[in-house]
């Protein structure tokens, strides 16, 4: 533990190119990115089976496969294979944001298609009886009512992504990953444990800051239950991470 | 409490995976059986550091001992110098396959390197009192600064010191620790004063570096001189006029309590056999045709009635 603290609090480190800060740049960099990318894929599939209830098996059967993809070992392949297509940085950047999508789509594809089918079969026969089109219903009612689970989605998804967007370094990149390899590299376990206990917390915070955006966007007359729940649930949770 | 369960799960997780890669001599492996054997046993636990020659080398070590009786604990592929030597001189490890002038330097930043002589009596000199060297093999594998043809030809390149006056263009490739050891980058500038452009922290002289050497992700890159992507790749080994990498001939270092006449006998009797070009092939056997390091290792020993 004075390996970590020592390492976590000398000035040193948290500056220049390779310093701390940086490398947490660099990592919510890869995560953003991944994230959308993931959420641009999965979001209007799982809607679509979902409303559709079409290519349901198909759909998560895919899904449960990818689930099950080893990433590191991915990893490795993509870049063996897409390197050579590729000059520069990007030879690396494009793999790795490949795999972390793989990674990513599977939990935000669940939820989206998981909340719209979810939805109370009444509310969806109302709004067709009030003549509303397709899309309409999908936009105006099945969404908003599927929000809660499109954000349980991404917020699983969002961990899985920054606490994996470590193998980066392993492929030369970036990001907090770099601590946890070169400390290996270097015996310099504190730095290891440093870089560890660093992609902890911003997995904890980047799911904080969605629960917060989840709040806001979630209608509050949907689940009043849910929101209460959430709050005391969080409430516990502050005290036990410092 | 779906989410805190998992971010405990995932703070659990990383923590395990710290662990794991921080002390990869925390988990015992298997103890591979002997032959039946005289009653006084010694038992050799063999480690290697993570890249192919080096398994290859300690497997070959392996199958020597137990040809003899010894009973042998493999913990192979455990990460740099930085990791295994210290696992080395707490008694983790027994024996580790090792390069004269690599692990002089490691031991003594100033050791003179410069003939096989000079690295072998430099690291006899810097080695801990627990641990012994054995004979040197005559094969040798150095590091080397190696670049393509094409960038061999445009900035005239021959040696490194060549590099000097272009280096602020060019990326260097290497394994992590390179970063910080005195036989990577700081002792580069220190020796031939050669400031690259920037790191780059690839893996060990594997084949992610081969492919960002041939594909311009790096100029310039760590590569052994045994490699035979060197040859394939009509890369170019630039002369190392100053004999920073120095020499490194393949040498078994072990701990004291464990150096029995026997052990001792058994493995100078492989570095008697083992040429550079012996090694060179034995390498090529296992990175490029994809053969099993252990099958390389028992079938050279067999040739050379070692089993």
């Amino acid at each position: 533990m004075n390996l970590l603290w020592t390492w976590l609090a000398d000035p040193a480190h948290w500056q220049g190119d390779d310093g701390i800060p940086v490398r947490i740049a660099e990592h919510l960099a890869y995560s953003g990115v991944t994230l959308l990318l993931a959420a641009a894929i999965g979001v209007p599939l799982g809607l679509w089976v979902g409303h559709t209830g079409r290519g349901r098996v198909l759909v998560v059967n895919l899904v449960n496969g990818m689930r099950s993809v080893p990433t590191l070992g991915l990893l490795f392949v993509a870049v063996l294979v897409v390197g050579p297509l590729l000059a520069g940085d990007i030879a690396f950047v494009v793999p790795a944001i490949f795999v972390l999508v793989v990674l990513a789509v599977p939990p935000i594809l669940a939820g989206a298609y998981a909340g719209v089918e979810g939805v109370d079969p009444g509310a969806r026969d109302a709004a067709r009886g009030m003549g509303m089109r397709p899309l309409e219903v999908l936009a105006k009612v099945e969404v908003p009512c599927a929000l809660p689970l499109i954000f349980s989605g991404l917020r699983s998804a969002a961990l899985q992504v920054v606490a994996t967007a470590t193998l980066a370094a392993s492929v030369s990149l970036g990001g907090l990953g770099r601590f946890l390899i070169d400390g290996q590299a270097y015996r310099d376990y504190g730095q290891m444990a440093g870089g560890a206990l660093l992609v902890a917390v911003l997995a904890m915070l980047v799911d904080l800051v969605l629960a917060g955006v989840q709040r806001v966007a979630v209608s509050p007359g949907l689940a009043p239950v849910r929101t209460s729940r959430r709050t005391g649930r969080l409430s516990r949770l502050v005290p036990t991470t410092t | 409490m779906k989410h805190l369960a998992i971010v405990t799960a995932a703070v659990a997780s990383l923590a395990l995976t710290a662990c794991s890669s921080g002390n990869p001599l925390a988990s015992s492996a298997p103890a591979s059986s002997a032959p039946a054997s005289s009653a006084a046993a010694v038992s050799v636990v063999v480690g290697s550091a993570n890249f192919p020659e080096s398994e290859l080398l300690a497997e070959i070590y392996a199958g020597a001992l137990k040809a003899k009786g010894v009973q042998v604990t493999p913990k192979l592929n455990i990460a740099s110098r930085e990791t295994y030597v210290p696992a080395l001189q707490n008694g983790e490890i027994d024996l580790i396959p090792e390069y004269t002038g690599a692990f002089a330097t490691y031991l003594n930043a100033d050791a003179d390197t410069s003939t096989e002589e000079a690295a072998l009596a430099s690291l006899k000199a810097a080695l801990p009192d627990t641990l012994e060297a054995l004979e040197p093999a005559s094969a040798q594998d150095k590091d080397s600064i190696t670049v393509t043809r094409e960038t061999a030809d445009t900035y005239q390149l021959k040696t490194i010191e060549d590099l000097v006056p272009v280096a602020k263009d060019l990326v260097l490739g290497g394994p992590p620790e390179w970063k910080n050891r005195a036989a990577g980058v700081p002792g580069l500038k220190k020796v031939y004063g050669l400031e690259f452009k920037s790191f780059k922290a690839l893996d060990v002289a594997g084949p992610l570096t081969v492919q960002a050497l041939k594909n311009g992700q790096v100029q310039a890159a760590n590569l052994f001189t045994t490699d035979p992507s060197i040859k394939a790749n009509d890369f170019v080994s630039l002369e190392d006029t100053k004999s920073f990498f120095g020499a490194q001939n393949v040498i078994p270092v072990i701990t004291k309590s464990k150096a029995t006449p026997e052990v001792v006998g058994a493995l100078n009797a492989v570095s008697a056999k083992l040429d550079t070009d012996t090694l060179a092939g034995l390498v090529t056997k296992v990175v490029v045709d994809k053969q099993d390091a252990a099958a390389v290792a028992g079938e050279w020993l067999k040739a050379n009635g070692l089993v």
